[in-house]
C-alpha cells in the first residue's frame, strides 16, 4: 500500500523547492523516516527511490545515510542496471573507507562486475572501487585489475589504469604486479588510454621521482610526439620532476620545452612550459629569456587570471634571476595598485624581493604612499612586508640608520598602521645595537611624545612606551630635558594603560635624574663627577626615608640585564681632568651647552616642583608598578631637594663629597 | 592527487552538486563548503578566478547563476582546471542543450556520471565530449 504513494526523487525536489526557509529542516526529517521504512521493502524498486532520494539529501544537505550502507550493497547486486548504478553512486558518495564495514561485502560484487561482459558494468565497478577502495579491498581485486588492465576494450582499459592509482596507494604490493602492463599502454594509440597512463604516472612521480626517472625515454617521445595539450602538461609535469636528478635529461628537453612554448596557442600548455622552465630549468638562461618574455605578455594581459599566474612565476624566476623582476619592475608596482587583493599581495611579494641596499629607500618611500591610500587590511600587509624584510638578518639591508628610524616614526602616524607593537621592539632593538643612531632616536621620540593627540590612538601606544623608553634611557642626547619632562607628565598620559605609564614614570625618573646630576656637576668648572655620579645615580644613600627606598636604577630598568647603566658614560660638560676613554660627540656639547644655559637653579626648581605635582597623586594608585615608580621619584625628590637649594650657595667640594649625614 | 572536489554552488550559496575525491565526513563537508562559497561569492568579476584557501587552491568561474568550484592541489595547472570547467559545462550543455540550474536539480545522477567520466581519483581521464557522453546516452537508451 505505501509503495502505491511512495514519493519519487522528483517530489521529494519539488518539495523542498516550495517548502518555505523554516519549514525545510522538518520536511527532510520527515522524508527521512519515510526512507527508513520504505527502505526495508523487498521490492526492489521501493528501495531503489528510497535510496536514491537519501542520497540525494546526503549529497546535498548533509544527512547522514550511514545507517543506509547494507541496504546500498544489497541493491548493488540488482540485475536491474539502473538499480546498480544507483547503489553503486550511493556507495561512492557515502561510504567512508575508514569506517564503513560492509565495504567488505561488495568485494564479492566488485569482482563479477569486473568479469561483466557489459563495459558499462566493468566501468561502474572501477569508478566505485577508486571512491571506497580500503587496503582489503585493493589486495583482494588487485589479479581482477591485472585482468582489465589488459581489456580488449580501450573504454575499460583506460578506466582500470585510472582506478589502479588508489589501488596502489592503499595495497603498494600491486605496484609490483601490474606497473609492466601500465608502461606497454604509454605507447597506446588510444588517447584515452594514453592519457590515463600519463596522468598515472604524473601522481607516482610527483611522490617518488627517482623510481621513474627509467621512462624517461618514454616520457620524451610523447613529450615531442603529442599534441594533445592535457597530456604534454602532464608530461611536462613529470619532466619538471625528473630534470633536477639528471641533468643530461634536462640538456634534452630543454628545446622541445621551448619550442612547445614558441608554437602554441593554448596558454594553459605556455603557463604550464613557463613553470617547468623556471621551477626545474633554471641553469639554461636562453630559455628562462623566452619564459621570462612569456611571463611579460601574462602581466601586461587584461585578464586578471593570467596577470596574477605572470606574478607568480615572476616570484619563482626572481630567486635565482633578479634581472628578471628589474625589467618588469613597472608592471609589478603598478599592481600594488589593482583592484584584486590577490594580485596586489603578489606584487607586494615581489616588490620585497627586489630590495636591497642600494634601492630600499625609494623602494620604502613608494610603498609608503600606496599604504596611505590603500585599505587598511592591505595598508598593513605593506607595513608588515616593509619590517619584516629590513630587519632580516639584524637590519642586513639598512645602511642609513637615521633614516630607517625616521621611517619607523613615519609608519607609526599612519592612521592604519597596527604594527606597534613590532615597530616598538625594532626601535628599541635598534636603540640597543646602534649607538651613532641614538641621537636621532632621541630626536624622533621626542616628537611622538610631545603630541598630545597620540595619546588618544589605542595603535600608537606600543610605539610611544618605546618613545619614553628610549627618550629615558639616551637622555643625554635630549636637546631639550625640559620639555622631554613636560611631556612625559603632561596630564593626557592618565589615557595610557597602566602598564605604558609606568615606562613613562621611569624614563622621567632617569630625565629627572640626569638634569639634577648635569646641573650639580656643571655648576662649577671642576668635575668629580665620579662620586657625584656614584651617590646620585647609583642611589647610594644608605639611609631610607620611613616610606619608601630608592632602588638603584639599573634594576628598575624595565628591560631588565639587557643594559647596565654602569656601561653608559655619563656626558661630561666639561672634560678636564677626566682620564676615561669616552668620546664626546659634536651632539653631546651641543646638548650639553644647551643644557648649561638651560639648567639654572630656578629651572631644576620648577622641574622638581612640576614632578611633584604631577606625581604626588600616583603614589596613591592601586597600580603597584606606578605607586612604587612614583614613590621611588618622590622619595629622590625629598632626598636631593636640599642639596639643591645648597649647591649655589657655597662651594662645592665639601658639601657634595661623601655620604649624606644629615637625615 | 590533483582535483581534490567539484562543487557547484548556486549564488545564494546552496549547493546543487558536490563531488570529493578524498574523503571527508559531513560535518567537513559542510565547513569546508561554507568557508570557500564565501570567499569565492564576495569577489567580483574583475578579480582572477583562483583563491588559496589552507594549503590548497581553489578555482573557480561562474556561469548564469551557478558557480563551478574546484579545488586542486597546489601543484596543478590553474589555466588547465579553468578549461576543464569549461568542457564540464560545454558537455552538460549539449547534454541538456543550454543546461541550466534546474537541469542539474532533477538530473543530479546524469551530472554525476559525466563527471565521474571525466574525473577518476582526482585525475582528468577523458576530454572529448563525445567520449564523455557516450555512455551516457547508451544508458538512456537503454532504459
Amino acid at each position: 500500500m505505501e509503495s502505491l504513494f511512495q514519493r519519487s526523487l522528483d517530489d521529494l525536489i519539488k518539495g523542498l523547492r516550495l517548502s518555505p526557509p523554516g519549514v525545510e529542516a522538518a520536511f527532510i526529517a520527515k522524508s527521512v523516516d519515510e526512507i527508513r521504512r520504505e527502505i526495508k521493502s523487498t521490492d526492489s524498486q521501493t528501495k531503489a527511490t528510497a535510496l536514491q532520494k537519501l542520497t540525494y539529501l546526503h549529497s546535498l544537505h548533509g544527512v547522514d545515510m550511514s545507517w543506509a550502507a547494507f541496504p546500498a550493497v544489497e541493491l548493488s547486486s540488482s540485475a536491474v542496471h539502473s538499480h546498480k548504478r544507483l547503489a553503486f553512486l550511493s556507495a561512492s558518495l557515502s561510504f567512508n573507507p575508514n569506517t564503513t564495514d560492509v565495504i567488505l561485502l561488495l568485494t564479492h560484487q566488485l569482482r563479477k562486475d569486473f568479469s561483466s561482459s557489459n563495459p558499462h558494468d566493468v566501468s561502474l565497478a572501477l569508478c566505485t572501487l577508486s571512491s571506497i577502495s580500503t587496503p582489503d579491498l585493493s589486495r583482494d581485486l588487485t589479479p581482477d585489475l591485472f585482468t582489465l588492465l589488459n581489456s580488449s576494450k580501450n573504454f575499460v582499459k583506460k578506466k582500470a589504469i585510472a582506478a589502479i592509482l588508489r589501488v596502489f596507494e592503499q595495497y603498494p604490493e600491486a605496484v609490483r604486479v601490474c606497473f609492466k602492463r601500465i608502461v606497454e599502454n604509454l605507447e597506446s594509440s588510444d588517447m584515452g588510454v594514453l592519457s590515463a597512463a600519463v596522468g598515472l604516472f604524473c601522481e607516482l612521480a610527483v611522490k617518488e621521482p627517482r623510481s621513474y626517472l627509467p621512462l624517461a625515454p618514454e616520457f620524451y617521445k610523447i613529450l615531442v610526439d603529442s599534441r594533445n595539450n592535457w597530456v604534454l602538461i602532464k608530461v611536462l609535469k613529470i619532466f619538471a620532476k625528473l630534470a633536477p636528478l639528471e641533468p643530461r635529461l634536462a640538456k634534452r628537453i630543454v628545446e622541445p620545452i621551448c619550442e612547445h612554448l614558441r608554437r602554441t596557442g593554448a596558454k594553459s600548455l605556455e603557463f604550464e612550459c613557463v613553470n617547468t622552465i623556471v621551477t626545474s630549468l633554471s641553469e639554461y638562461e636562453p630559455a628562462v629569456k623566452l619564459a621570462v618574455m612569456k611571463i611579460q605578455e601574462f602581466l601586461l594581459d587584461n585578464d586578471p587570471n593570467l596577470k596574477y599566474l605572470g606574478l607568480q612565476a615572476l616570484a619563482i624566476v626572481a630567486a635565482k634571476h633578479s634581472w628578471a623582476v628589474l625589467e618588469n619592475k613597472d608592471v609589478v608596482i603598478k599592481s600594488l595598485d589593482d583592484v584584486d587583493v590577490n594580485i596586489k599581495l603578489e606584487a607586494l611579494q615581489l616588490v620585497m624581493a627586489m630590495v636591497s641596499e642600494d634601492n630600499v629607500a625609494e623602494i620604502c618611500k613608494v610603498l609608503i604612499s600606496y599604504a596611505l591610500k590603500s585599505d587598511p587590511e592591505f595598508c598593513n600587509e605593506i607595513l608588515g612586508s616593509i619590517l619584516s624584510t629590513c630587519s632580516r638578518n639584524f637590519y642586513d639591508v639598512i645602511v642609513d640608520f637615521d633614516w630607517y628610524v625616521s621611517l619607523l616614526g613615519e609608519m607609526s602616524r599612519i592612521p592604519h598602521c597596527q604594527k606597534g607593537e613590532e615597530i616598538e621592539t625594532q626601535l628599541i632593538d635598534i636603540g640597543m645595537r646602534v649607538k651613532d643612531v641614538r641621537p636621532e632616536l632621541v630626536h624622533i621620540a621626542r616628537g611622538l611624545l610631545i603630541d598630545p593627540a597620540l595619546l588618544g590612538n589605542p595603535f600608537i601606544r606600543k610605539v610611544l612606551s618605546a618613545a619614553a623608553w628610549l627618550s629615558g634611557e639616551y637622555v643625554e642626547f635630549s636637546r631639550n630635558p625640559l620639555e622631554l619632562m613636560e611631556s612625559l607628565l603632561q596630564p593626557r598620559t592618565c589615557l595610557l594603560p597602566p602598564p605604558i605609564r609606568a615606562v613613562y614614570i621611569q624614563s622621567a625618573f632617569k630625565v629627572l635624574t640626569f638634569c639634577i646630576y648635569s646641573f650639580l656637576s656643571c655648576g662649577d668648572d671642576t668635575s668629580y663627577h665620579s662620586e657625584l655620579t656614584d651617590s646620585v645615580l647609583k642611589g647610594d644613600f644608605q639611609e631610607s626615608s620611613d616610606t619608601v627606598t630608592i632602588a638603584p636604577i639599573s634594576d628598575t630598568d624595565i628591560y631588565d640585564g639587557l643594559i647596565t647603566r654602569s656601561s653608559h658614560q655619563p656626558p661630561k660638560c666639561v672634560s678636564t681632568g677626566n682620564g676615561d676613554d669616552s668620546m664626546i660627540s659634536h651632539e653631546q656639547i651641543s646638548s650639553a651647552s644647551l643644557r648649561k644655559q638651560q639648567l639654572t637653579q630656578k629651572s631644576i626648581m620648577d622641574l622638581v616642583n612640576l614632578v611633584e605635582t604631577n606625581l604626588g597623586p600616583l603614589a596613591g594608585s592601586h597600580e603597584v608598578e606606578i605607586q612604587e615608580r612614583a614613590s621611588n621619584v618622590l622619595g629622590m625628590i625629598e632626598l636631593i631637594k636640599p642639596r639643591i637649594h645648597s649647591s649655589t650657595d657655597e662651594s662645592e667640594g665639601d658639601k657634595i663629597k661623601g655620604e649624606p649625614e644629615s637625615f | 592527487m590533483g582535483i581534490r572536489f567539484v562543487l557547484m554552488v548556486n549564488k545564494q550559496g546552496q549547493t546543487r552538486l558536490a563531488q570529493y575525491y578524498e574523503y571527508l565526513t559531513i560535518e567537513e563537508r559542510r565547513a569546508l563548503e561554507g568557508e570557500i562559497v564565501r570567499k569565492c561569492l564576495a569577489r567580483n568579476e574583475q578579480q582572477c578566478s583562483f583563491v588559496e584557501h589552507r594549503n590548497y587552491k581553489i578555482v573557480y568561474r561562474r556561469y548564469a547563476s551557478l558557480f563551478f568550484l574546484v579545488g586542486v592541489d597546489n601543484e596543478e595547472n590553474e589555466l588547465a582546471i579553468l578549461e576543464f570547467i569549461h568542457l564540464l559545462v560545454e558537455t552538460m550543455d549539449r547534454h541538456f542543450g543550454n543546461v541550466c540550474e534546474l537541469d542539474i536539480m532533477f538530473h543530479l545522477e546524469k551530472a554525476h556520471f559525466m563527471l565521474e567520466e571525466m574525473v577518476m581519483n582526482g585525475c582528468i581521464v577523458e576530454t572529448s565530449k563525445s567520449n564523455i557522453l557516450s555512455p551516457i546516452q547508451l544508458m538512456e537508451k537503454a532504459s
